[in-house]
């Protein structure tokens, strides 16, 4: 049987203090709520926007969003 | 070696009163010789014990319901490192005092339990996680077994604060393992505590109650702890009722009506304009659907609400709703760990919010933006704080939705200057300090200048 494993894209809130620069840099997935926080409209990343994923994650000054993979 | 216990095993209770079973107020007596005369030695351990706790269908008393032998078997199978163990028994909610009851009045049950999971699981730590002013009779109940050797994981004791969020799983764990930001919640990612906790090592927390519960299946088995509740809810559950007449803990039997269980009667709730399940992260309900709800957090749950750890609490209609919940959600937003962006400008706006619908008056605040505030903090924090909160707030709002029109069109009522009856609140709910301001005035300043 092979297992099969999804890409979730994660806030750590207690880390985040909401620049925004994940927003900016993945609009396709993540607003901003109105004090600035990102919502992450669905957390399931497809491969077709996992570079783009990364590159939020990168982005963050204070390394509070984790692509995380998910037994699923 | 274990000495050998000269006890007959006592029969089990056949009464609904199981773990409050000869606590009475004229009895004080916790020491280890009257609970080993009440229920007996130390009984069976090992894998039969959690066949037996699957058989029984216990499940966790804290509030989140998880069955307690599938929780075991996921610790077990978390990683090859033996576990650590924590009975929980930080009780920051306000209006429970079960767990108090229970440390004070039988911690032996508790211990037992913890004695149990530990021997069963290999643990690598027992603890028992008390809040400081709880600690001298754990500490001595803890020193009674260790002269009888008791125990095959020597019970290590951990303070904790008396704060609402300490009892937190991450929160316990934090504590414990003596992290800079102690008893306080912490992102865990995916990983569980239970697989991920103490030390990195799988950790099985469970509320002191639920401890309790597994001494007694433990002794008495699946049978007897299924011989009273219903098929899908068994057992009992301590419930702490807060009433005109005072606060007090119960024992409930699962699948009772709630009225029933409680002790309230019609006469007493036609005095009652809502009920507060679950605490101040539970939800309320009105009166009508408390006389209709059996003690069982499934249809609690579809009623919007939640058992929780068993908190119940009769709001009079002499009291003033708004101003109690009020005051309830500007304690929560103080007790909140201050981490994490969404709870701390989210409750800090439902607390503002709540207190100036409270003073009301025509424009003050809109219930729905309460709503907005609510599903934007849901979810949203490292811990379950903020969701407690948005159910509070939402149910509260349906349930004295009647309230709510009339303070928005008539302003403060007559009551929101009684004493506030929901506990240890505080000072909270007091009129805001800046009045909510609304536009016009404002307008007129910059136009007139």
């Amino acid at each position: 049987m092979t297992t099969r494993w999804k890409l979730e894209l994660v806030v750590d809130p207690v880390a985040c203090d909401g620049r925004g620069v994940c927003a900016e840099v993945f609009p396709e997935r993540i607003e901003r709520d109105r004090w600035g926080y990102p919502i992450v409209e669905d957390a399931d990343i497809s491969p077709n926007l996992q570079e783009h994923a990364v590159r939020a994650v990168r982005s963050c000054p204070k390394q509070a969003l984790h692509l995380v993979e998910r037994r699923c | 070696m274990s000495t050998v216990m000269p006890y007959r095993s006592p029969s089990p209770p056949e009464t609904a009163a199981r773990l409050l079973l000869g606590l009475s107020a004229d009895t004080t007596d916790a020491s280890l010789q009257t609970h080993l005369e009440r229920w007996g030695a130390l009984p069976r351990r090992g894998p039969e014990l959690v066949n037996e706790l699957d058989a029984s269908g216990l499940a966790g008393h804290g509030g989140a319901w998880f069955p307690v032998a599938a929780k075991w078997r996921s610790v077990a199978a978390a990683s090859r490192r033996r576990p650590v163990i924590v009975a929980n028994g930080a009780e920051g909610e306000p209006a429970s005092r079960k767990d108090a009851l229970l440390l004070t009045r039988a911690p032996h049950l508790i211990l037992d339990g913890l004695s149990l999971a530990s021997e069963t699981m290999r643990a690598h730590r027992a603890i028992a996680y008390v809040p400081a002013h709880l600690r001298p009779t754990v500490d001595h109940a803890v020193a009674e077994r260790r002269r009888r050797r008791m125990d095959a994981v020597e019970i290590e004791i951990v303070e904790c604060p008396h704060t609402f969020l300490a009892g937190q799983e991450t929160a316990v764990v934090s504590q414990i393992g003596g992290g800079r930001r102690a008893a306080l919640p912490t992102f865990q990612g995916l990983t569980p505590v239970r697989e991920r906790g103490v030390s990195g090592r799988p950790t099985l927390i469970h509320n002191a109650e639920t401890l309790a519960q597994v001494a007694l299946v433990g002794r008495f088995g699946a049978g007897w702890f299924r011989s009273v509740g219903a098929t899908d809810a068994p057992g009992t559950m301590l419930m702490t009722v807060t009433r005109a007449t005072g606060t007090f803990v119960v024992e409930a039997v699962l699948g009772s009506s709630l009225p029933q269980a409680t002790g309230v009667t019609d006469e007493e709730l036609a005095t009652v304009q809502g009920v507060l399940l679950g605490g101040y992260g539970g939800g309320w309900v009105s009166t009508r659907d408390f006389s209709q709800l059996p003690v069982s957090e499934k249809p609690v749950r579809r009623a919007g609400s939640t058992l929780g750890a068993g908190v119940v609490a009769l709001l009079p209609r002499d009291v003033c709703p708004l101003a109690e919940m009020a005051a309830v959600v500007r304690y929560m937003e103080r007790q909140g760990a201050g981490q994490c962006g969404p709870c701390i400008h989210g409750l800090a706006d439902l607390a503002s919010s709540m207190e100036a619908l409270t003073w009301g008056g025509p424009g003050s605040v809109r219930p729905e933006r309460l709503a907005e505030v609510c599903h934007l903090v849901e979810g949203r924090g490292a811990c379950r704080h903020p969701d407690g909160v948005a159910r509070f707030v939402r149910t509260g709002l349906q349930v004295f939705a009647d309230e709510v029109i009339a303070h928005q069109r008539d302003g403060a009522c007559a009551r929101v200057r009684a004493p506030r009856v929901l506990p240890g609140t505080g000072a909270g709910g007091t009129p805001p300090a800046t009045r909510p301001v609304r536009a016009t005035p404002t307008r007129r300043l910059v136009r007139g200048s």
